[in-house]
């Protein structure tokens, strides 16, 4: 087995607002191997990017709380080091993708000045050399002429070209992990299609490992080995990606599953879908959350959350049926 | 341009008429003498056909002009040329009485749920707008009982008529814009990527209401999207656009089963399948670049800067737009 390179235990993460506590991520527990790529899935609020930003301590205390967990970055727990230490490992050896590269871009710099700050900060280059580092890696994401793009402002760059300039900017001082949150959301699919194969490449050049947060079980499928699905804060189930898909152990997956069109396979009846809306994070879980929406809950689902049963090897579950049957386990 | 005669398995008279459509926005330059410098292209000569109860959908890529089609075809925005046929009426030519007549027939569904309602409006006024514009009824009170009426079509309480917008998740207030659309129950429902803003889980709610309506109600939609699995379930014939043309139409099967343009077959190989094991086994065709600016599109075929098959009289010719099978059009000069 390789070296579990991230390890997150029982990470708790609220926002406390005007209108109460938000309870966004409830006590989850993962790992990362080396050089592997697993997805996080999951609806939007499902707590997925405030995972994330949570373990980059990236997030305004307040409004945000972490209360408990760690997060081991190679054994270091990245909530124990001080704002400095986490600078150095912020951006250089975890670095991170966001979802809409337009606002993650400052829009008064050019293209070429983003990136070298990155070098600049985290490898202390000189100008000449962050210079041609910064061409290089423009080349590398697959930005044409980069000598000369380099000048451009971000507007001038198309959607894709953007996300690939932020890919540049993250791979910029080799990060062992990197995390993409939703990178392809807000692009078309044919631009979605060359930004996975992007990250798929630089992947295996830089053997890195990489973490993908997506919505879209189909991207996931196409490019995670590992999948963790995630609803109302909590991981209900976790697979590798073809278990997940062949044989769903949790009734959310299932349902999401079932309710995807398919545009490999010919129409059949009406699709599958599932009543109702994801809970109300502002009240405090209790019970399963998935419950009020799940064919399979009975009593035991409203009054007590399931742990995540261990169903086999990188296998689990968090549901007290056991979904092959229909019955409690 | 040739014109559209799909024949396919339908019976049905023809609802929509749309002929050589083409919509120019003018760029100006100057503040006080103001002057055309340019045109975006958005939409350049279009040509289709809807039958009374069908569903078309309309694919393509941001920017290859198929909003505006839609917006177009219902007046919102004026046509720089061509003809639109609405239930017989020449949607273009119309005035006073008669385009009042259209637009009741015609409505629209809009992407966004959460900018196309009015923040300060009660779900009441916002469905019962339509009804009081168009004066269908004496009294507020016979207009709220049909607003009712129509929250319970859509699967909403008709408690919640003076609840405001803000205090809906995002697939009801889909659903109130479906409301608010059916009010004054039109023929023909332009629906702009309707379930795009919506989670997963509540896309096929969404959905399989807009097919129960259809049946109901014998609707005939315009579905445009980009998504194209929930094309491939909801459409009966698919339009392909690309920077402002169509490419390809045909029904549903034959286009994601065998598609003829090699833009078509780059768009559906790039669409992700949700199982591991399919994924790994496609091939993939990957386009590379972007799509190029409508306000200045290539010469010839329109798709043969990215076209990984395109040969010398591409960039010379424009494709003739010709049917290959009974009811497959395509505008390729390699097919």
């Amino acid at each position: 087995m390789a070296d579990r390179i991230l390890e997150v235990k029982d990470l708790r993460t609220r926002f406390h607002i005007a209108e109460g506590t938000v309870y966004a991520v409830n006590g989850i527990s993962f790992h990362l191997e080396d050089g592997e790529t697993i997805a996080i899935v999951g609806e939007s609020g499902c707590g997925k990017s405030v995972t994330m930003l949570s373990i980059l301590r990236l997030l305004p205390i307040p409004p945000a709380e972490i209360t408990s967990g760690q997060a081991l970055y190679l054994g270091r727990d990245l909530f124990r080091l001080s704002e400095r230490e986490m600078e150095q490992i912020r951006g250089k050896e975890i670095a991170m993708v966001f979802q809409d590269p337009m606002t993650s871009l400052n829009p008064v710099l050019t293209i070429g000045r983003q990136i070298g700050e990155t070098l600049r900060v985290h490898l202390g280059l000189d100008k000449e050399a962050i210079h041609q580092r910064a061409i290089g890696l423009l080349d590398q994401v697959g930005i044409p002429d980069p000598a000369h793009r380099l000048n451009d402002y971000p507007h001038q760059f198309s959607g894709g070209q953007r996300q690939r300039a932020m890919i540049a900017m993250a791979l910029a001082c080799l990060p062992s992990i990197l995390i993409a949150d939703e990178p392809t959301t807000a692009l078309d699919v044919t631009i979605q299609a060359q930004i996975v194969e992007l990250i798929q490449r630089l992947k295996e050049q830089l053997s890195m490992a990489v973490i993908w947060i997506t919505h879209d079980l189909g991207v996931v499928a196409e490019m995670a080995e590992r999948v963790l699905v995630m609803y109302a804060g909590f991981i209900v189930e976790e697979a590798r990606v073809d278990e997940l898909y062949e044989d769903p152990r949790h009734p959310y997956t299932m349902a999401l599953l079932a309710a995807l069109p398919r545009i490999d396979r010919r129409r059949d009846k009406h699709l599958r879908s599932i009543p109702g809306a994801p809970p109300n994070l502002l009240v405090a879980p209790k019970g399963c959350p998935f419950a009020p929406r799940c064919e399979l809950a009975f009593d035991r689902c409203w009054d007590e959350m399931p742990p995540l049963f261990q169903l086999g090897p990188d296998r689990r579950a968090a549901c007290w049926v056991d979904v092959t049957t229909g019955k409690p386990f | 341009m040739v014109d559209i005669q799909t024949t396919n398995s339908f019976d049905t008279p023809e609802l929509v008429q749309v002929r050589d459509l083409k919509k120019h926005f003018p760029i100006t330059k100057g503040l006080i003498f103001e002057r055309m410098v340019g045109s975006v292209r958005a939409v350049d000569g279009v040509s289709f056909t809807i039958r009374s109860g069908e569903t078309l959908g309309l694919v393509g890529e941001s920017g290859c002009g198929k909003t505006t089609v839609g917006r177009t075809l219902l007046g919102l925005y004026p046509a720089t040329e061509g003809e639109i046929f609405i239930d017989g009426h020449n949607m273009r030519k119309a005035r006073g009485e008669e385009l009042l007549a259209i637009r009741r027939k015609a409505q629209m569904i809009f992407q966004d749920p959460y900018a196309s309602l009015n923040p300060r409006w009660t779900v009441n006024s916002i469905v019962g707008e339509p009804l009081r514009v168009h004066k269908v009824f004496k009294s507020d009170k016979e207009r709220s009982e049909r607003v009712k009426e129509l929250l319970s079509l859509v699967g909403m309480s008709s408690q919640l008529v003076n609840r405001f917008p803000h205090e809906f998740s995002g697939g009801q207030r889909q659903r109130i814009g479906i409301a608010r659309a059916l009010a004054l129950n039109p023929l023909f429902i332009v629906c702009d990527e309707p379930i795009s803003a919506l989670d997963v889980s509540i896309q096929a709610q969404v959905v399989n209401l807009l097919e129960d309506l259809q049946d109901k109600f014998n609707l005939t939609y315009l579905f445009i999207a980009h998504d194209l699995s929930m094309v491939r379930h909801i459409c009966f014939r698919v339009a392909v656009m690309y920077l402002g043309v169509i490419v390809e139409l045909a029904e549903r099967n034959e286009i994601f089963e065998n598609p003829l343009h090699p833009y078509t077959q780059a768009l559906l190989s790039a669409v992700p399948i949700p199982d591991p094991k399919k994924a790994r086994a496609r091939r993939r065709i990957i386009l590379t670049g972007d799509v190029p600016s409508p306000i200045n599109p290539p010469s010839g075929c329109r798709f043969h800067p990215r076209c990984p098959i395109a040969k010398d009289h591409c960039s010379r010719l424009v494709p003739e737009w010709r049917q290959i099978t009974e009811g497959h059009w395509v505008a390729c000069h390699e097919v």
